[in-house]
């Protein structure tokens, strides 16, 4: 909670704005950028499903049927894909992160191989998590 | 009187006052969250079908509690610092940035609790 001035006040006394995201071109990097959060946000809403699966696991067999059965349906099927995808592309970006961190891949050229790596390794990731699990 | 210099006192700690404290927690949550992630998620894909007996019988071994223990702390942490971050740069409206703040906070240490005893419960077999 480090902002203690909304921007209202600075939006109120005119001064000259950096440029906002309907300014900007898109770009690989901002676009990554953003997937980044909105995939750990959507990971963090994901967490309830954990938590519900762990507890009924420590509950009764009907319980942890119950979730499993919810789970095996169409539906949980498909968000567990969306997870699937949005954890491999947040732990692999965040892999990226890591790099940054230590100052290596910090140039345009390797902020954007890597951020192309990062898109073709997490479809791979996933694809191979699910026909491991749907070989089974 | 302090005789630190008022730069001295500025130094490294920023204008949250709290120094690179969230930073680094946050990337040291993302180290240990890469290979307890990656754990957890092929040893679920290993037990497809996921039965009960299967499940408890995999997370009631020692290691797999440690580690999984391990996780859901990681996890509960770095999501609660991630959201603080997402929460802080896109609600400016005051009384909804901190009551969505406290609900995160809230949220991430009673998901931390429940999966953790939810482990132990079948670790421990009651």
């Amino acid at each position: 909670m480090a902002n203690s001035t909304p921007p209202a006040s600075s939006a109120a006394s005119r001064r000259p704005l950096s440029p906002h995201l309907q300014v900007y071109k898109p770009q690989l990097t901002s676009m990554l950028s953003i997937v980044h959060r909105i995939t750990g946000v959507a990971l963090t809403v994901g967490s309830i499903v954990l938590i519900w699966w762990l507890v009924a696991a420590a509950g009764s067999r009907e319980q942890f049927e119950y979730v499993q059965g919810l789970l095996n349906h169409r539906l949980g099927q498909f968000l567990l894909l969306g997870w699937t995808f949005a954890l491999n592309y947040h732990l692999l970006n965040g892999i990226r992160h890591l790099a940054w961190d230590m100052g290596w891949g910090l140039d345009i050229k390797r902020t954007y191989q890597t951020g192309w790596a990062v898109i073709g390794s997490s479809v791979v990731l996933t694809a191979v998590v699910w026909a491991i699990a749907l070989k089974a | 009187m302090s005789l630190r210099s008022p730069l001295q006192r500025a130094r490294g700690l920023g204008s949250a006052k709290e120094g690179v404290g969230h930073w680094w927690v946050q990337r040291l949550t993302a180290i240990a969250l890469v290979p307890l992630t990656l754990w957890f998620m092929f040893s679920i894909v290993a037990l497809q079908p996921a039965g009960y007996d299967q499940v408890r019988a995999w997370l009631g071994q020692p290691l797999a509690s440690i580690a999984s223990i391990g996780l859901v702390l990681a996890l509960f942490y770095h999501a609660q610092l991630g959201i603080q971050v997402v929460v802080e740069d896109y609600v400016h409206q005051r009384a909804a940035e901190v009551t969505l703040q406290i609900l995160t906070k809230f949220f991430c240490f009673f998901g931390a609790v429940a999966c953790s005893l939810a482990i132990l419960r079948i670790s421990l077999g009651s």
